[in-house]
């Protein structure tokens, strides 16, 4: 047992933050308020090879871990939910799907890219009408020759609007039982037929890309299938607790960046004479905050050390996100308590830790769904 | 081209600093390649990709200067030699440190070494241009450019905020200010190569030198933290009233007139 970081874990925990801190972090307030993509942070995160640190070298990834990954996550989501929502969305949805299920071809031409920062990738699941029961997928593809025509919409797309690849999943036919089989199919964005619109208005990760993408008679080859057709959907599962993970390990960035201000506004800030933290109503306050935090990220920190071990991981990470990103939520409500007035201002960021982290509570299964996840692990 | 980089571990710039007993308290502190060091890094990587050669980091320190080291090997330093004495050397002051490097680089073949100007430490700034004399090879402080064609090196070089230009030639001894260069973040890839670039361990031993040969030349009296920052006081009144105060006070109470 041994809870220490190695030294290359510890190198790219310092990098990212202070990367996070010299460049992300002067921007944040403005890429919430403007709800702008930051397309030059991502450039920069690329050249750095941040996108790649959980593939090989020779498909352009660093060839590291994803403890590592999620310590980036972290890092980046202490200063900026949304750059750190569209940062693991990139490695866990766009890019890891095909690292885990691609042909070596595919790897090649899709992964590499994308493993070296050159490009985003984004991962087409949700509809309209299927969420959480992705079973419900409308989306079709239809073989046709050579090709897939590819018709149905999507929605909630993270990244999208500036990915050159979309992996989507479309129903493909139907199993003895005459339930739908779905597969997932890479789509390059630039493909005749895709149309990508980004006209939410969100309460958070409000820099985070997010869109609708429409599929009008897409035909794309037949080789661009991902992975084995009858198994879409348990490929989509395990995306998911990959992705888990990350979005877990941002929480618990959330939540650090919470606690970290609570804390410095609570020894500056003086009532009835004193500072407010030598009141017990704050300490408890704060005593909560940090165990909670620890505990979060010890667990994300489990099931990526599982991941990495190559055994089953799902229930763990099932508990990293749920404890997390609520530990997020709950850290963010604290930190706004805390500084009172002033906390409800945009200017003092927890109010924007609060709704970046409300996100978390719903993106990549929802809290109630990971309590179905981790239910089932229990039962079967 | 044989390009040094001599490199020290400073505590971060984010720690609070304790004394206890006399000495810096040292547990649960983090430590940073010193800033100024980090130029010299940078720079010597980029001399390296214009003109060729190797890059290699050198320190004193004990086992947990390796994380400094790896970090400048990840941000692209070729080679790194860590000269241990953790268990050798109780104390050292500039004149071990030059001593220990002048023996290291007895047998070395080098164009260019690239130090910091200072460390946010203890800032000295004694150990390069000391070093370069040991070493018989010229030496200019406080760079904020550097052009080398050939044997010729163009330098400039800040004087309190002035530039001096100056015209020098290898080999040379440099030691860097800021506002030489832009230090890299070491990229994902580089920290992973860096697990596999050379890491030369020495100990002074291996230099063939005893305890007595770099036995500090300067002595400790005391160390303390300076006093704290009182609030400010505000003076009021007409503004005669004010400067006659101000000079009463700055006389007869600070006592610096």
């Amino acid at each position: 047992m041994n809870f220490e970081l190695d030294k290359e874990q510890l190198m790219i925990k310092k990098m990212v933050s202070d990367f996070a801190q010299n460049v992300i972090r002067p921007r944040a307030v403005d890429i919430d308020r403007t709800a702008q993509f930051p397309v030059d942070i991502f450039e920069q995160i690329g050249e750095l090879g941040l996108l790649g640190i959980p593939f090989p070298e020779e498909y352009g990834g660093a060839g590291s871990d994803t403890i590592s990954y999620a310590i980036a996550v972290e890092e980046i989501g202490k200063v900026c939910g949304s750059t750190g929502l569209s940062y693991a969305a990139a490695v866990s949805l766009g890019a890891s799907p095909i690292y885990y299920f691609g042909t070596e071809e595919q790897k090649k031409q899709y992964l590499t890219p994308l493993a070296e920062g050159k490009a985003l990738g984004a991962f087409g699941l949700t509809e309209p009408n299927a969420g959480s029961d992705a079973g419900g997928t409308k989306t079709t593809a239809v073989v046709d020759g050579d090709d897939f025509i590819i018709n149905g919409e999507k929605c909630y797309i993270t990244n999208a609007s500036f990915a050159e690849t979309v992996i989507v999943t479309a129903v493909t036919g139907k199993d003895d039982r005459g339930k739908n089989i779905i597969s997932a199919i890479i789509v390059p964005t630039d493909t005749d037929g895709v149309t990508i619109t980004s006209n939410y208005d969100k309460m958070g990760v409000r820099g985070s890309d997010t869109a609708e993408i429409v599929l009008d008679h897409v035909r794309v080859p037949k080789e661009n299938l991902l992975g084995d057709p009858e198994k879409g959907f348990k490929q989509f599962l395990h995306t998911l607790d990959g992705g888990r993970i990350s979005i877990a390990a941002l929480g618990v960035g959330i939540a650090q960046a919470s606690l970290d201000r609570a804390l410095e506004y609570a020894k500056e800030r003086k009532q009835f004479g004193k500072a407010i933290s030598s009141f017990q109503a704050i300490q408890f306050k704060l005593a909560d905050m940090a165990m909670e935090v620890e505990l979060a990220r010890n667990m994300v920190y489990k099931a990526a050390w599982l991941k990495d071990q190559g055994k089953p991981f799902t229930k763990e990470s099932a508990y990293a996100k749920l404890f997390a990103t609520e530990t997020a939520f709950r850290s963010a409500n604290q930190a706004i308590q805390i500084h009172g007035g002033y906390g409800y201002m945009r200017e003092y960021e927890v109010e924007r830790f609060l709704r970046d982290a409300k996100l978390l509570e719903i993106g990549e299964g929802t809290s109630e769904i990971q309590r179905l996840v981790i239910a089932r692990q229990l039962l079967d | 081209m044989n390009i040094y980089v001599l490199l020290k571990k400073t505590f971060d710039t984010e720690e609070k600093i304790t004394i206890s007993n006399g000495i810096i308290e040292e547990d649960g502190a983090e430590f940073i390649i010193n800033p100024y060091d980090e130029y010299a890094v940078e720079e010597a990587i980029k001399q390296r990709d214009e003109h060729g050669g190797d890059v290699t980091v050198v320190t004193i320190g004990d086992e947990d200067s390796e994380k400094q080291l790896r970090t400048a090997l990840a941000m692209g330093a070729d080679k790194a030699v860590l000269i241990n004495t953790e268990d050798d050397l109780e104390e050292g002051d500039q004149y071990t440190t030059t001593a220990i490097l002048e023996a290291f680089f007895a047998d070395k073949a080098y164009d260019l070494i690239l130090a910091g100007n200072v460390a946010i430490d203890e800032a000295s700034g004694q150990v390069g241009p000391r070093l370069a004399e040991r070493l018989d090879i010229a030496c200019v402080t406080t760079i904020t450019n550097m052009e080398i064609d050939g044997d010729i090196v163009k330098i400039d070089k800040d004087v309190e905020g002035d530039v001096e230009k100056v015209e020098t030639s290898l080999p040379l001894l440099v030691t860097c200010q800021q506002g030489l260069n832009d230090p890299r973040y070491p990229s994902l890839p580089g920290i992973m190569k860096a697990k596999k670039k050379p890491l030369e361990e020495l100990e002074i031993d291996d230099l063939d030198l005893d305890e007595d040969d770099v036995e500090p030349k300067t002595k400790t009296i005391e160390i303390f933290l300076p006093p704290e920052k009182e609030a400010g006081r505000m003076i009021e009144g007409e503004p005669a009233e004010q400067v006659k105060e101000l000079v009463g006070l700055l006389k007869n109470e600070a006592k610096v007139l």
